[in-house]
């Protein structure tokens, strides 16, 4: 399992990258990717052309399906969403190949930048998945 | 892995998506050792599969078998299984995990008129194992260990021996592919296991779980006990009364089965094409966005690899069954249009 030191993550296995211009990248960790197993849809969030879409922080913004099961994915931060990643819905399984990066979900302007200390760092989130596997 | 009637399963090996692929394209391997086996053997062993099942077991040959159902008196089913008549008076039954303790019990009861030595069943569900070989190239890995097994028929069953390991060797499965059933003493199942992988190591053999086999067995549109097949569900519902022969009214479950045939069922078995989600067990199917009356319910539901779309079986009210086309299926609390579909929705090629 593969865990990027320089991300933050959540319990329920979203990984969060912080951008230069203080807007954030989410998506779903390699952990979380190898229990959902083969990733076939996913559905994110819509962009609504002149008008804000607000994601609320622990509200299921994503809805990734596998071969085995549905999953809701949980918004780790409150905030506008700025982008999604268009390819995505076309290529779930680029999740499963690359969780950290073509398979990236969503961009936010986090509304409360505090939720960022809330997380958890890479070191915290590798323990966590450890004692989960016990 | 995962509990599954008490057996510890792998649902995959690796990804499911390409054991399917495995399947389809040159042979799988699936460990199927908690499917349940019961004997029934004696003089009236033929008499009592006739009543017992739907199927009629009397046009079984030694070393034939076919598929067949155990109907309640309802009309409903108890299970579905396959039966191998391995001699005149010996009848193996392999039935589903989840209910042989509860079909041991009913065969019990219904065999009670029979005589004690005349008809006798066992629960031998504890000194069998069973492993399924499946796929185009699978008579190809069965044939390097045992050559006669290449001229076998579609649903025949005979002894083999593969790799110095005995086994009852059936030309069936639940797959939409070719392929074996093996029928192997739980001491020796190790060892045939890892016999029939080497032998198929270079004809890309790869083992496959239940995962995968629940795609493929949903893509032929081969029902699953407890989805398509309850015990409220009509056979004649479920795209099975094929297996139903009313030429028996001694039969256990005739009248309401008989009566089920002349007067219609409720309702009907229908493939869906969902466009969009996937659309899994238990979802409900709507005629248009505000109706407040369902059609029907999803049975079956999956990504389906060889089709590479989200497949569905529902079971739908018969009247609006006719002619559909277009539905909505509730994902979650969104209806998401499906498309109505012939069955089976793969099958494969000769």
């Amino acid at each position: 399992m593969e865990v990027l030191e320089e991300l933050l993550y959540t319990k329920e296995h979203e990984w969060v990258r912080k951008e230069s211009d203080g807007s954030v990248v989410i998506g779903v960790s390699d952990y979380a990717q190898e229990q959902l197993g083969d990733i076939v849809y996913v559905e994110l969030p819509e962009m609504a052309e002149g008008e804000d879409v607000k994601i609320d922080r622990d509200e299921p913004f994503a809805v990734i399906e596998s071969v085995k099961a549905a999953s809701d994915v949980y918004s780790p931060l409150s905030g506008k969403l700025a982008e999604i990643n268009d390819e995505l819905p076309n290529t779930p399984a680029v999740i499963n190949e690359d969780c950290y990066g073509d398979g990236w979900l969503v961009r936010l302007e986090p509304s409360n930048p505090d939720e960022l200390d809330e997380l958890m760092s890479a070191d915290d989130y590798y323990e966590f998945v450890e004692s989960l596997s016990v | 892995m995962v509990d599954f009637a008490g057996w510890e399963m792998p649902v995959q090996y690796g990804s499911i998506v390409a054991e399917h692929h495995a399947v389809r394209s040159a042979a799988g391997l699936f460990d199927v050792c908690h499917m349940g086996e019961i004997e029934i053997s004696g003089r009236e062993a033929e008499a009592c599969c006739a009543r017992l099942f739907t199927n009629d077991a009397r046009t079984l040959r030694p070393g034939q078998a076919h598929y067949s159902l155990l109907a309640n008196e309802n009309g409903g089913l108890v299970d579905d299984v396959i039966i191998y008549r391995l001699e005149a008076e010996r009848f193996l039954v392999c039935v589903n995990a989840a209910n042989v303790a509860k079909d041991f019990a009913w065969m019990k009861s219904h065999s009670a008129g029979f005589s004690a030595g005349g008809c006798v069943l066992r629960d031998l569900s504890d000194e069998f194992g069973l492993i399924a070989l499946q796929g185009p190239r699978a008579t190809e890995v069965a044939g390097r260990l045992d050559p006669g097994l290449v001229a076998a028929g579609r649903f025949s069953m005979r002894r083999s021996r593969l790799a110095g390991v005995e086994v009852w060797a059936a030309r069936t499965g639940y797959t939409g592919e070719d392929g074996f059933e093996f029928f192997v003493a739980p001491r020796d199942a190790v060892a045939l296991w890892r016999a029939l992988l080497e032998a198929g190591s270079d004809l890309s053999l790869a083992p496959a779980g239940l995962g995968a086999r629940d795609t493929l067995r949903l893509e032929a549109a081969l029902p699953l006990y407890g989805h398509e097949l309850g015990e409220d569900i009509s056979p004649f519902e479920a795209r099975v009364g094929w297996a139903v022969k009313l030429n028996r009214p001694d039969m256990v479950g005739y009248a309401a089965l008989a009566a089920a045939k002349r007067e219609g069922v409720a309702r009907r078995l229908v493939g869906l094409e969902v466009l969009r989600g996937v659309a899994r067990h238990g979802y409900p199917l709507f005629a248009s966005p505000d109706a407040s009356e369902p059609l029907g319910y999803v049975s079956s539901g999956s990504h389906c690899p060889t089709a590479g779309k989200a497949l569905a079986l529902a079971l739908v009210a018969a009247g609006a069954a006719a002619g559909l086309d277009r539905a909505l299926v509730d994902i979650r609390g969104k209806r998401r249009p499906v498309r109505v579909t012939g069955l089976p929705f793969y099958v494969r090629q000769a």
